[in-house]
């Protein structure tokens, strides 16, 4: 190569690059447009309530959690070493182990609390992934990438909730009912909640959301006129182990509606 | 240079032998896990890091005491040390490949490893973790090999080997400070939320890494041409000693804050190692064999006329050795995940596929390990002043 065919060769990559750099850009105006237009539910901080008192029947919590784990394929492992779980319950000396005391009343005590990812404010997972498979959106919603996590469980060590499950055998040989419109994990990946991006993207609300009849209430926090910030204004609530200063989005009141406050 | 690994005693190639039928055992035992999953192995939902976390946050320990003999070799000119240090440099890099096979084998997903790469992440420690690593095997390796080389041709080693050796100093103590940070900086695992956490990882790795060393140099004695001075033999022993001192000083600085301080989270998983929780007691025989060889082993090594006594001090050492695998190699994990994010307690009992994957990795090391130390010592029989 001569040196006026080099710098050809120069000049026709620069042109190359540009043009890539303009595609991409067209994309990405695109991409806005989509969004814009699309019906998906946007919002700066998702947040969920939780009605403790309207999920007092022996099977709410069950029947909340086998939709959701019908919906996002969740397999039914019954070894507990090895079982998945996205949402599920515990009683409260187990979910909020620091404030168990002797004095506490029966009807507390003998409560359950649904418990799921706490969609941290400053997710501990996020921070020790060293692969960004688990990251955190802009709406606040902590997600995976299935395709990307190589399996080290360093998030699992991090997570102080014990909200994720790790796929020690073959998922796929447990899932009674496939769900078709969405995909399922494979073997050696970890898994959790993702408070259904893919309803919220469709412009639907979380599967236990719906599933909850209203004791789990879903909305933006950053929205001051939304539901989850007027029904936080008018009860107490609690979440879980906020002494570690990571914000769990996952708001427990307990003894429900406006009249318990 | 390698090709001196090919020839060796009767004794040699019996050793090998049985080095690779044990790498073949841990590489049936991983097929199985890499068809079957980590199902295999006992680890579960809650304590999910078994023995492989624990054998690699041991070994990088060990790959870090080489530091021990490069220090007073290197920026105090203690001469007796002079022969050791490369010992002490290819025991590093055999223990840092340990600790990257047992990183790999950890994976649920191997075939994406190189995402660590693909998609580096500076938040996160393992990253960290990775790059100093893989730092230390390079420096280790290229430090040894090129004095080594000189040495054979009867040169001095090259200015810039001198420079890479004062660079592997603070690099030693920054993998062990890192694999550390994998550990305490995490909310909500008490045991390991403590700020002398490095310093632990340090103190324990400088008196099990140089122990193991003596006690290869004396076997080496034994059955080659590779003398090692009584007086590094020494200088090593008291290394190991006050090492020792400092860790078995920083366990108790732990139980003193969790137990004055009455806090739940910090207590528990102390209370679940050396007495059992909630009926829980795996651990406790571990444990309290760990304290007593600490112990025994440090009353040994601090009277001189044990010290001095080559049979009490292999004893004594082998005492400390076990006892910071004890606590760094099984207990320091396990008890992190004790007890889980609800309070409950779940035990772990590794699997026999398990143990056999561990034990495939060790032999790796060792297998790695003699070959490097075949090539030092027929380097050094064929040419004690260097004349060719």
């Amino acid at each position: 190569m001569n040196r006026r065919d080099f710098l050809k060769a120069i000049a026709a990559l620069g042109v190359g690059g540009a043009a890539v750099y303009k595609g991409s850009n067209h994309l990405k105006a695109q991409a806005a447009v989509m969004k814009k237009s699309s019906e998906a539910k946007l919002a700066g901080h998702w947040a969920m309530v939780i009605d403790v008192s309207r999920f007092q029947k022996p099977d709410d919590i069950k029947q909340v959690a086998a939709a959701c784990h019908r919906f996002h394929n969740v397999p039914k492992i019954d070894d507990p070493d090895h079982e998945i779980k996205w949402i599920w319950q515990e009683d409260f000396e187990h979910t909020f182990a620091e404030l168990e005391s002797q004095y506490l009343s029966e009807k507390i005590k003998k409560m359950d609390f649904p418990v799921l990812c706490n969609h941290c404010e400053n997710p501990p997972c996020v921070r020790v992934c060293p692969t960004k498979a688990t990251f955190k959106r802009a709406d606040g919603i902590v997600a995976m990438d299935y395709h990307r996590c190589i399996g080290c469980r360093f998030c699992m060590a991090a997570c102080p909730f014990g909200a994720r499950s790790f796929n020690f055998i073959d998922p796929r040989l447990f899932i009674e009912e496939v769900n078709p419109e969405l995909a399922s994990r494979t073997i050696g990946v970890v898994e959790k909640c993702n408070f259904c991006v893919e309803r919220l993207a469709k412009g639907q609300e979380p599967v236990c959301v719906k599933a909850a009849k209203g004791a789990i209430i879903f909305g933006d926090l950053d929205d001051p006129d939304s539901t989850v910030r007027k029904v936080l204004n008018e009860n107490f609530f609690i979440r879980r182990k906020v002494e570690l200063g990571t914000g769990p989005s996952i708001y427990y009141v307990i003894r429900g509606g406006v009249a318990g406050a | 240079m390698l090709e001196k690994a090919l020839a060796g005693s009767k004794g040699y190639y019996a050793w090998i032998g049985f080095l690779i039928i044990l790498i073949l055992i841990g590489l049936a035992a991983y097929l199985k896990q890499f068809q079957y999953g980590l199902g295999v192995t006992g680890m579960s939902r809650d304590v999910t890091w078994g023995l492989y976390i624990s054998q690699f946050t041991f070994m990088v320990g060990v790959a870090a005491s080489a530091v021990m003999v490069a220090i007073p070799f290197y920026l105090h000119d203690h001469k007796a040390f002079g022969p050791v240090v490369i010992l002490g440099e290819f025991l590093a890099v055999a223990a840092v490949i340990v600790c990257v096979l047992f990183i790999f084998v950890d994976l649920g997903q191997p075939g994406r490893m190189l995402n660590l790469v693909l998609h580096p992440t500076p938040s996160s420690v393992m990253f960290w973790d990775m790059v100093v690593l893989m730092g230390y095997l390079l420096l280790n390796f290229i430090i040894g090999w090129t004095v080594l080389g000189t040495e054979k041709k009867g040169f001095p080693a090259p200015g810039w080997v001198k420079v890479l050796t004062y660079i592997a100093i603070p690099w030693a103590i920054s993998i062990h400070t890192v694999t550390a940070f994998l550990f305490a900086g995490l909310p909500g695992r008490y045991y390991w939320l403590t700020a002398i956490m490095a310093a632990r990882f340090l103190s324990s790795a400088f008196a099990a890494g140089p122990a193991l060393l003596i006690i290869i140099c004396l076997t080496l004695r034994k059955l080659t041409s590779f003398k090692t001075s009584a007086e590094a033999i020494q200088s090593l022993a008291k290394i190991v000693t006050y090492a020792m001192i400092a860790n078995v000083f920083f366990v108790l600085l732990e139980v003193f804050t969790a137990f004055y301080s009455n806090i739940p989270g910090h207590m528990a998983a102390l209370k679940y190692l050396f007495a059992g929780l909630d009926g829980y007691n795996n651990l406790v025989p571990f444990m309290w064999t760990a304290a007593v060889l600490a112990i025994l082993g440090i009353t040994l090594l601090l009277i001189p006329r044990m010290r001095r006594n080559e049979k009490v001090l292999v004893a004594a050492l082998a005492a400390v050795f076990i006892a910071s695998w004890l606590d760094k190699g099984i207990g320091l994990v396990l008890g992190g995940f004790v007890p889980n994010a609800f309070g409950k307690v779940t035990e772990y009992i590794p699997s026999l596929t398990e143990v056999m994957i561990i034990a495939g990795i060790y032999a790796i090391g060792f297998f790695v390990l003699t070959i490097l130390y075949k090539v030092v010592i027929a380097v050094r029989e064929q040419s004690p002043n260097a004349e060719h």
